[in-house]
């Protein structure tokens, strides 16, 4: 369909549990569809090469980065960003790890840094700390130096090695 | 167990700041969604030095939503003043004007020539395509050190030099005729600082012609004294607001071009806007760090005694002088001698305009580059005497204390051998040195090294005298106030801007130990020009050694009125009361007491005072530093090189630091996690590589190897402990020593791993390309 000179399509979005009917340009990544449209300003935009990770949400319970699909793309998907990982306020046990453990400073990195280790977790890949580090990789973080956010993690694992 | 030993200075209470940005609920500048707002996007020069000819902006202003556009022409009269830099460090320094869009000439790429308001940023990011500039391309001069000679491109014509200052510092004179002279040339190229938040803004206008300033500052007082300035507003219309902010490192430590935009376009409009830096943005108009080729000598004698030091530090201002730029290099200039006790000393310093981003203050600030030269030449020192590094480093320690340096300043306190001492309990050098030798006996294509870094730093900026002796515009001290509230808590309000530091959680806990309260009942308010009392905010490691000082006088001045009322209360001499940990007592009589938050309840009704008291229990106090603060500490790097291809990966870092007394260990360690990974990346993965032209070829993340997880291993931290005696509790700042200990660490490391095969010196950033060339080249 065609609305003030835009060609905008629909798009069905299921986010942290509700359902969204939208009209989107094709343009649109899915990060500002988040972002702008559903007010969710806990994903943050930290680059824009795909490289930093600061964007990253589960796309049907996988970790992807919400700047580099169109939210076009996103059609039919269910999407979970930091505001919907909390069960009843109680905080996911990543993100109380990341409490318990400092692995976090200015926050910026942080909800796509939580989301993508909670991927990592839930695919069985944070074996070990070497294979959280490698999983990580996406992820860039200035503050920390990784070191408390892989504690936490392996923490959360039970991982001694 | 007390409160206080729960909870006060000294225990790894967890961050008070951290459940909302778990959540999500961080207030990022991004986050802010006014009615209204039109969105400003910045048209920047492609080219590193060009004259701008004439700019087209017809097409632009036609384009869909597009509400205004702006050249420096438009705007010229807007600016009272210049853009300021804060800091002339000579009388005959040379600082060209500059405003916030070049109108004549743009002067390194990414340079603003207009902005495009719209009222979307596709809109904005569209019709900025369609703004029209003729430039006609001039030479650029983007080496420093070719920069600095005569007869090459010039950044500013009219200057007849790129040399802005030459800065010497000499207190003795070199012994050219000693036992052993080492000397060697370094350069450190330009950094990318990357807070992983970019910068942003918005500006609103309030009625009569009041401004209210969000943006991603560490400096939200210097920003609101100096955006006035330069706006020639009073400083009373314009309210300073810094949020969360995602980062700084010295980054956001300025007054930008793009603030004093948005608030001179927002007055114009009578709209909110914003504009928010995009990231390939962000690498060239956001301030670079280093950029130094430095020369370095010392002479020793036979035995190991360093007896004097030269060094002569060519440092890049980039195109413009912005805020602090000129000083970046002087905050290293008297601690070229580091931990060691070197009699004569001689530092010079030539700041040099290039054609590339202008640099400013990055982790570490002037002190990287110094300890990063000294701890390279100390292990060259070490092989040209044929002497153990370690060794060397023990004959040359400074070890009393109080110590006055020979460039002039007195190191309060530290224990450097207590520091090296815990490091080797650590590390385990023997084995490493038996796997070494292993791999060498063996020829294995990997290869370990071990390499060390002994250094000190000054921080906790700064004496205000000492400022205005080396002509800084401003001063140096912090402010804060307690007001104890009649509900049992407290409102503490602090002139340090955090961005990641946890001031609220350490703020609480000092309060905790002095006022005998628990954490949670202190509430921290920060970052609010409006709210917070007259404040200089927060870079050079200066929040708790100055800032933590005056919020522990504030404290005081709380007990002593307390005390007053107390005395009062309970009919007693004020003499006759002991105080600890929020409660008073009466000598002899252990029954009767009173709290302080009893006597804050009472100061609020007021109803029995001491005559003449004022109602109200609050305080506020501001604290000049009698002195730097003088953390040290010793860390060891080990890397491991691929000799086939090049690549050199660290495999264990240990560091010991002494940052005095510590408030609490979790924040201390995380910072200490994350500057030494900055200064691991300094020496293995960051450069910001400008091709001969001028063009920055790696802006952007995917090009600028900021290291992942991946790249890096944990690491072991340890502490030892000797207290700031100039501090009221001992603490000495803790921002900034992984940034300085770690680069020179790494490369000695790296260094030490292919010195069997000749390999003497590799340039930063060790990229396989680099080390791979040196074994090379010492092959032949």
């Amino acid at each position: 369909m065609r609305k003030g000179g835009r060609f905008l399509r629909p798009v069905d979005l299921t986010v942290n549990g509700v359902r969204y009917e939208l009209e989107l340009e094709p343009r649109d990544l899915l990060v500002h569809v988040l972002r702008e449209q559903l007010s969710l300003t806990g994903t943050n935009v930290g680059c824009d090469t795909s490289s930093c990770g600061a964007c990253t949400v589960l796309l049907d319970g996988q970790s992807v980065k919400s700047c580099t699909i169109l939210g076009v793309q996103a059609d039919g998907t269910t999407i979970t960003t930091i505001e919907g990982l909390a069960t009843n306020g109680e905080l996911h046990p990543v993100q109380q790890a990341f409490h318990d453990h400092h692995a976090l400073q200015c926050g910026y990195c942080t909800p796509g840094m939580v989301l993508a280790a909670v991927s990592l977790i839930e695919n069985g890949e944070a074996r070990d700390r070497a294979a959280i580090r490698a999983g990580l990789e996406g992820n860039l973080c200035r503050c920390t130096g990784y070191h408390n956010i892989i504690e936490a993690i392996a923490d959360v694992t039970g991982s001694t090695s | 167990m007390s409160a206080t030993e729960t909870w006060g200075i000294g225990a790894p209470l967890k961050r008070k700041e951290d459940d909302p940005l778990l959540r999500g609920r961080g207030t990022y500048v991004d986050n802010l969604d006014l009615p209204g707002t039109v969105v400003m996007v910045v048209v920047r020069s492609p080219y590193a030095h060009a004259r701008i000819m004439s700019i087209d902006l017809a097409a632009a202003k036609a384009a869909e939503g597009v509400v205004a556009v702006f050249t420096g022409a438009d705007l010229r009269d807007d600016w009272k003043a210049a853009m300021p830099c804060a800091w002339p460090v000579t009388e005959d320094m040379k600082n060209p004007e500059h405003f916030p869009l070049a109108a004549s000439e743009a002067n390194y790429q990414g340079d603003g020539v207009a902005v495009v308001i719209a009222d979307t940023r596709a809109h904005a990011v569209d019709a900025a395509e369609l703004v029209d500039v003729d430039y006609e391309v001039l030479d650029a001069a983007v080496d420093v050190a070719i920069a600095a000679q005569d007869g090459g491109a010039l950044v500013h014509e009219e200057l007849g030099t790129n040399v802005s200052y030459v800065w010497p510092l000499e207190t003795g004179t070199f012994d050219a005729a000693a036992d052993v002279i080492v000397k060697h040339t370094y350069y450190q190229p330009p950094l990318i600082p990357n807070a992983i938040e970019p910068r942003g803004v918005v500006a609103r206008p309030e009625p009569g012609g009041d401004v209210t300033l969000w943006s991603s500052t560490q400096v939200p007082h210097l920003l609101r004294l100096l955006a006035a300035a330069t706006l020639g507003m009073s400083e009373t219309k314009l309210r300073v607001i810094a949020p969360d902010v995602g980062g700084g490192f010295g980054s956001k430590l300025d007054v930008y071009a793009e603030e004093l935009l948005a608030i001179a376009i927002a007055r114009r409009l009578g709209s909110p806007v914003k504009w928010i830096e995009e990231r390939s943005e962000n690498a060239v108009s956001t301030i670079h760090g280093r950029d130094f080729v430095t020369t370095l000598e010392l002479a020793a004698t036979k035995d190991g005694k360093i007896t004097s030091l030269r060094a002569n530090v060519i440092a890049s201002m980039g195109a413009y002088l912005q805020l602090v730029t000129p000083g970046i290099p002087l905050l290293g200039a008297w601690i070229y001698a580091g931990p060691y006790a070197i009699p004569n000393y001689s530092v010079t310093f030539t700041g040099v305009f290039t054609n590339t981003t202008p640099t400013d203050a990055y982790r570490g600030a002037g002190r990287p580059e110094a300890t990063y030269v000294l701890e390279r030449t100390m292990d060259l020192l070490a092989k040209e005497l044929g002497m153990d590094r370690l060794e060397l480093r023990r004959r040359n320690f400074i070890t009393e204390f109080p110590a006055t340096i020979a460039s002039g300043l007195t190191i309060d306190s530290g224990d450097y051998h207590a520091s090296l001492d815990r490091l080797l309990e650590h590390l385990g050098l023997e084995q490493l040195e038996a796997e070494q030798r292993a791999r060498r006996d063996s020829g294995d294509v990997k290869q370990i090294g071990i390499g060390f870094s002994t250094y000190n730093e000054m921080c906790g900026l700064a004496p205000s005298r000492i400022l205005g002796a080396i002509r800084y515009a401003a001063g140096g001290w912090e402010s804060a106030t307690i007001r104890c509230l009649p509900t049992g808590t407290f409102q503490v309000v602090t002139g340090t801007s955090p961005h990641g530091q946890g001031h609220e959680t350490a703020w609480s806990q000092i309060v905790a130990e002095q006022l005998g309260c628990d954490p949670s009942e202190v509430e921290v308010l920060h970052g609010d020009t409006s709210i917070s009392p007259y404040g200089l905010d927060t870079y050079g490691s200066r929040s708790l050694p100055v800032g933590g000082a005056a919020l522990w006088s504030a404290g005081e001045k709380i007990i002593e009125k307390a005390r007053q009322i107390v005395a009062h209360q309970l009919e007693v001499s004020a003499d006759d009361l002991e105080y600890a940990a929020g409660t008073f007592t009466v000598k002899g009589s252990p029954d009767k007491e009173m709290t302080v938050k009893g006597a804050a309840w009472s100061a609020f009704a007021a109803h029995n005072l001491p005559d003449g008291m004022e109602p109200n229990l609050e305080a506020t106090a501001t604290y000049d530093p009698p002195n730097f603060s003088w953390p040290g500490g010793a860390h060891a790097a080990v890397v491991e090189v691929d000799t086939g291809t090049g690549d050199a990966r660290l495999i264990r870092y240990v560091a010991i630091d002494d940052v005095g007394t510590v408030v609490n260990p979790l924040i201390v360690d995380g910072q200490v996690h994350g500057g030494i990974t900055q200064g691991i990346a300094t020496a293995l993965y960051e450069e910001a590589i400008y091709d001969e032209d001028g063009n920055l070829a790696n802006g952007t993340m995917a090009m600028y190897l900021m290291p992942s997880a991946a790249e890096l291993p944990s690491y072991q931290l340890d502490r030892t402990e000797s207290k700031a005696t100039d501090h009221p509790f001992g603490a000495k700042g803790v921002g900034e020593t992984g940034t300085i200990a770690a680069a020179p660490a790494v490369i000695n490391a790296v260094i030490d791993a292919l010195a069997h095969l000749g390999v003497t010196d590799i340039q930063m950033p060790a990229t396989p390309e680099r080390v791979w060339r040196a074994i090379e080249e010492a092959k032949q």
